[in-house]
């Protein structure tokens, strides 16, 4: 995604990523970034929680008028759902085809590896 | 505002994915920032999310059938969100994480109704009337989106005079 920011930022508009991975947009040399740390999917936070997604979106726009560019600000804002539950929540309930596909050439190499024929 | 607090950006992702993230290098060739000539009370702002959002019935869902069948490869194309969407025209098309919030609240991913709020406050100028919706999952190129996709995108938001693009990866 830093990659479309960049063609943006090249045609004169002002770009802000609100990100759960900072440490990517700034491997591009993203100008303003807002980080979260909020489960994959829920950028701006709790679904109807308007005062936390306002929160978020305040702190993106804050981020327009600053000059000390590159910037990036930490949103202070813990997820308010146990970890745990959080965590198995954001994720697909069927494994995306790469992670598939992965798992199946490990547990394949695994049992070459073992094969007593090999 | 501090800049002492900082998240652990490692929280919520799988572990097998973290010494990839770790891994990943610096990306050069960044263009200088832009130096935004109008305060953010005159700005008009536009939203782009890479959940995957489409508009059902009106347009073709992100083409999830070619990625089942060659995980490596992601869409690149992307969708027109209108700035009065509902909640109840919006599907999701992304096999990389879990929908049901985004169908539950879309401004949890493309906060329109925040940013409608904030105009209405003055804080900032307007909201654009159109929105991006791109899907995340790229696999192993994103050239489409660095030689077409991210072109096409600049060329409308300059159409529609926007200031500020804020972005949301999911």
């Amino acid at each position: 995604m830093p990659v479309l920011a960049r063609a943006v930022e090249e045609s004169g508009i002002a770009t802000v990523m609100v990100t759960m991975l900072p440490e990517i947009a700034e491997r591009f040399d993203s100008p303003r970034i807002a980080a979260v740390e909020f489960p994959f999917g829920h950028s701006y936070g709790v679904p109807h929680d308007r005062a936390m997604q306002e929160t978020v979106v305040r702190t993106a726009l804050s981020l327009y008028e600053r000059d000390d560019l590159p910037v990036r600000v930490d949103v202070p804002v813990s997820w308010p759902v146990e970890f745990k539950t959080a965590y198995r929540g954001w994720q697909p309930k069927e494994a995306a085809p790469i992670v598939a596909m992965l798992k199946r050439q490990v547990l394949e190499r695994h049992a070459k590896e073992h094969d007593p024929q090999q | 505002m501090s800049t002492s607090f900082r998240i652990d950006p490692y929280k919520f992702l799988p572990r097998s994915m973290i010494p990839e993230f770790r891994a990943f290098p610096h990306q050069p060739g960044a263009p200088p920032p832009v130096r935004p000539g109008k305060p953010l009370g005159q700005a008009r702002v536009a939203l782009l999310t890479s959940a995957g959002l489409y508009l059902k019935g009106r347009q073709e869902p992100f083409d999830l059938e070619r990625e089942r069948n060659q995980p490596t490869w992601g869409d690149p194309s992307y969708r027109i969100i209108p700035q009065h969407v509902k909640q109840e025209d919006l599907g999701v098309a992304h096999l990389h994480i879990n929908p049901d919030d985004i169908l539950s609240d879309f401004n949890i991913t493309l906060p329109i109704e925040v940013l409608e709020e904030f105009a209405r406050q003055g804080v900032i100028g307007a909201v654009a009337q159109r929105h991006y919706s791109f899907m995340g999952y790229q696999g192993v190129s994103v050239d489409a989106w660095r030689e077409r996709y991210g072109v096409e995108l600049a060329k409308q938001l300059r159409e529609d005079r926007i200031d500020l693009l804020i972005l949301a990866p999911s």
